[in-house]
């Protein structure tokens, strides 16, 4: 982790109507830090993040994302970061060698690049055997790693994950961990949604938000030992009751 | 009964919330009848159309005279020699020429027999059709108070007569063919849509753990239907009665049954069609290709089944808006009772009784 | 017995959803399903709730057969799929009302029952369901699945996709349930929950790994496990993965789970280990294993 900062935000609002959906957020975060980014549904997570990654226009206040500004530059922002959603990651009905060649077309990689890319990505996922096979035949599990991975393609400084390992198996949701510390080590943001506080634990920094505001930012354990409990869940619980 | 009585509660709720569909489904009728009525029409007004009168007498006069007093036709021009006809039209503007040959008057006196030459640009074959049966139907006029002075009977051309629909009033024809198609749209697709969103949303699993029989749920999911159908078939009925004037000429009870018949065939269809879609999606596809096209296409509502190939007629017989159609236009447009159309009626309570049986035999009690 | 379950197996096409699958609920008994996506839990559910049938074995529910008295059993069992199934265009109390019409009963008849979590959505009854939140949601389809007082409760998935506080809310009205004789079949993707049912079932792949009481379940661990820490994280997984002792390294949150293949691990060999790797602010103590680590031990073997 470097000290250089790759997302920094500063007041970033959002409003429908009468109703604040993010209200004056602040935060930074650094180069390879994994940063998880905790709230209830509809604290206001969503809206914030679309904000980040250029998809959605601010109220007021600054957002710069990977350098670039989120209401000049969005369409910058968005080729030097990845996405992934539980939701929404790969085409069902393409096989894994045509989902990889899609999405890495999009982000305008070269033919030869995604030729090799690919054949790198499937063989370190241990996919040899189901290249050619289609991506809803497979277990949950391998589509949400393959998923990560392909947002990974063109190598983004920053990956935004929306609550990538809901469902998963033990295991297979530790190495979806490997796999993100793995990429944080090598120098990309880790910008994780969820609401599971289990995984908050394995972030660097956590911020959570309740009703539109940042309440608490930090380390997990230092939030832990500023609420005196013992798990992540219990800050979570706090904090919550503590505003309703 | 009092589950039944809150199923169908629950059923106009949906259906009352759901603004959108409401709208589409009280407007669409409105919308189709004036889009067929007004719009998209077989009839003619102000045509431009051009003279060459080589005569100049006072037969010729006379007809033109009459042509340009008709609210169908506006003379534009008057050319001296043929080679100025293609030259018009051309222009684009011109849609038909009327030429009179020399010595018309005297010719008709004499000869008892005289002849124009009617030409028309034919680029739009259906409208140089219409705008020479209007024009035909002006010289028959003429000819027709000619013959009433002189005891010889003078030839201008050849007569041709409509019948059911003597002036030519296109609306007439697609009525039946558009209160067809909003009954089977309403029917068969909302409830193929209502029930199958039940299984999108999970609450049928809900419902399949419960008390409630299966003949409940459907019986439930139709009843609404049968009501919105009904007030779709009085509105399209009475705005055709007082918009475009159309008469009735059979008995509007009969009208009324037969309807009804129908749209318990086309609720029966939408019955079976989510007995074998999962999805809204699936549901509404094969409500609109499945059931829409046949029934604008072969149902004989805009092609008249007579000119399709041999293939095609056979297949429009198991399209149950093709009976329907003969059936209200036999009613609406000929005064027909019941004997005369109780053949199509049985095809219809028929092909009712096959869609109820086998939605029956595949509406499952379980998930799959 | 309130559901007893006997060889079941269930497969699709080309997938075994269950395999051989048996257990008992005990009446009055809170049971947990625990086991992630596609494991085969909803298939279960589906069979015992009388919607898919087995293709061998057999399964009771308050000692009605779920195949031939299909009938008795959609009198007297309540469910709630996986989708929370509202009608989303109905207020709350119009969806309350329509389900205790359609079981032939009132909201009024069995208040008690659903009291106190009704009160916490009642000043919200107008309102449509489809504009309320998850955990409101949640709460208004577990009142629907109890309106007709039922005798045994499936629940499939409650919590996936709520936040914590709901999830906790949740569970405290499970335990109050409970108190009032309903048997409860509960399936969760989250180990985390394991530990509020009187027993659970792990399920991966379509079969039970193991059925036990949680405590016990956990003491049943075989191997000690050590909590390991160090300066950077992903470097301490790859330097453990290659320790020629390792039996099993699984991060878990700020620390890694390892267990030993030796039976005589001591720390400091390990520690000497790590910082031959060049890793530092090394940390290693013992732990107490979690359900979760229990499920991965079972999984494995």
């Amino acid at each position: 982790m470097s000290n250089e900062n790759v997302i920094q935000v500063e007041r970033l609002t959002k409003t429908f109507g009468n109703f604040t959906a993010v209200n004056a957020i602040s935060f930074e975060v650094k180069k390879g830090e994994i940063f998880g980014f905790l709230g209830a549904n509809g604290a206001g997570k969503t809206t914030a993040m679309k904000m980040l990654i250029g998809i959605s226009k601010p109220t007021s206040g600054e957002a710069t994302i990977a350098g670039f500004d989120v209401y000049k530059h969005a369409e910058d922002i968005k080729k030097n970061i990845g996405y992934m959603s539980q939701k929404f990651a790969l085409y069902d009905d393409l096989t894994v060698k045509e989902n990889i060649a899609f999405f890495g077309g999009i982000y305008g990689l070269s033919r030869k690049i995604i030729k090799e890319k690919s054949k790198h990505l499937i063989e370190e996922l241990g996919l040899v055997d189901v290249a050619n096979k289609l991506v809803g035949a497979l277990p949950l599990g391998w589509k949400q790693k393959l998923s990560f991975s392909v947002s990974l393609l063109h190598n983004p400084k920053i990956v935004f994950l929306d609550e990538p390992t809901g469902g998963v198996d033990p295991i297979t949701r530790r190495q979806f961990w490997e796999m993100i510390y793995k990429a944080a080590n090598q120098g990309t943001t880790v910008f994780v949604t969820t609401h599971y506080m289990d995984e908050a634990e394995y972030c660097d920094r956590v911020s959570i938000m309740v009703n539109g505001k940042i309440e608490a930012l930090d380390t997990p354990k230092k939030l832990k030992a500023q609420f005196k409990v013992e798990h992540m869940n219990d800050v979570f619980l706090k904090l919550a009751r503590h505003t309703e | 009964m009092k589950r039944f009585k809150g199923f169908i509660t629950k059923e106009f709720y949906h259906i009352f919330r759901d603004k959108r569909s409401l709208f589409i489904l009280f407007g669409m009728p409105i919308a189709q009848i004036m889009l067929f009525g007004f719009a998209i029409t077989n009839e003619i007004n102000n045509v431009d159309i051009a003279i060459l009168d080589h005569a100049k007498d006072i037969n010729t006069t006379e007809i033109i005279n009459k042509i340009s007093a008709s609210k169908h036709f506006n003379i534009n021009q008057y050319i001296e020699k043929e080679s100025d006809i293609e030259a018009i039209f051309k222009k684009g503007k011109i849609k038909a020429v009327l030429n009179f040959e020399n010595d018309f008057s005297k010719k008709l006196v004499k000869e008892h027999q005289a002849s124009i030459q009617l030409i028309t640009d034919a680029t739009d074959p259906n409208t140089a059709n219409t705008i020479s049966n209007y024009l035909n139907a002006i010289l028959i006029q003429y000819q027709k108070e000619i013959n009433q002075d002189i005891t010889l009977n003078y030839q201008i051309i050849p007569q041709t007569r409509m019948v059911f629909n003597p002036e030519l009033k296109s609306v007439y024809m697609f009525v039946p063919g558009v209160m067809t198609i909003i009954l089977m749209l309403v029917s068969a697709m909302m409830t193929s849509i209502s029930i199958t969103k039940e299984k999108e949303l999970g609450t049928m699993e809900i419902l399949l753990v419960s008390p409630i029989k299966p003949i409940q749920v459907i019986v439930g999911k139709v009843f609404p239907y049968i009501f919105l159908s009904i007030i779709n078939a009085i509105i399209i009925v009475t705005l055709s009665l007082f918009i475009f004037k159309m008469p009735i000429q059979g008995s509007i009870l009969l009208l009324g049954l037969e309807s009804v018949l129908f749209i318990i065939t086309a609720l029966s269809l939408g019955i079976l069609i989510s007995t074998i879609s999962e999805t809204q999606q699936t549901a509404m596809m094969i409500s609109l290709m499945g059931l829409m096209l046949p029934v604008i296409l072969l149902s004989g509502f805009i092609f008249p089944i007579s000119s399709m190939p041999l293939p095609l007629q056979l297949i429009s017989n198991i399209i149950p808006a093709k009976w329907f159609i003969i059936i209200i236009k036999g009613i609406m447009l000929k005064g027909v009772g019941i004997q005369f159309i109780w053949k199509e009626t049985l095809i219809l309570i028929g092909m009712t009784v096959f869609f109820i049986v086998l939605s029956v035999k595949n509406y499952k009690i379980r998930l799959e | 017995m309130s559901i007893t379950v006997t060889n079941i197996s269930k497969s699709y096409k080309n997938v075994e959803a269950l395999k051989d699958v048996s257990f008992n609920v005990k009446s009055g008994e809170l049971f947990g399903l625990i086991g992630p996506d596609g494991a085969g839990k909803t298939t279960l559910f589906r069979i015992l709730t009388t919607l898919l049938k087995a293709n061998s074995g057999t399964a009771s529910v308050t000692g009605f057969d779920v195949v031939t008295d299909y009938k008795d059993i959609r009198n007297c069992v309540g469910y709630m799929p996986g989708k929370f199934s509202l009608y989303q265009d109905l207020t709350i109390e119009e969806n309350l009302n329509f389900f205790a019409t359609i079981f032939n009963t009132t909201l009024e008849e069995n208040y008690e029952l659903i009291k106190d979590i009704y009160v916490q959505i009642e000043p919200f009854k107008n309102r449509r369901a489809g504009q309320l939140s998850g955990g409101m949601k949640q709460k208004l389809a577990l009142c629907c699945a109890l309106i007709h007082k039922p005798k045994v409760l499936f629940l499939d998935e409650p919590t996936t996709g709520v936040d914590p506080v709901s999830r906790k809310e949740f569970w405290e009205m499970l335990k109050r349930l409970q108190q009032k004789h309903i048997t409860i079949l509960v399936s969760t993707p989250y180990m985390d929950e394991a530990a509020l049912c009187d027993r659970i079932a792990l399920i991966q792949d379509g079969e039970i790994l193991q059925i036990d009481t949680p405590k016990a379940m956990i003491s049943h661990h075989k191997k000690d496990i050590y909590n390991v820490s160090a300066h950077n994280m992903y470097q301490l997984i790859n330097v453990l993965k290659q320790y020629k002792h390792q039996h099993s390294v699984y991060p878990f949150g700020a620390f890694v789970h390892y267990t030993d293949s030796r039976t005589d691990f001591n720390m400091a060999d390990l520690k000497a280990y790590l910082e031959s790797k060049s890793l530092s602010e090394i940390k290693i103590e013992k732990t107490l294993p979690t359900i979760e680590d229990t499920f991965m031990e079972l999984a494995t073997t």
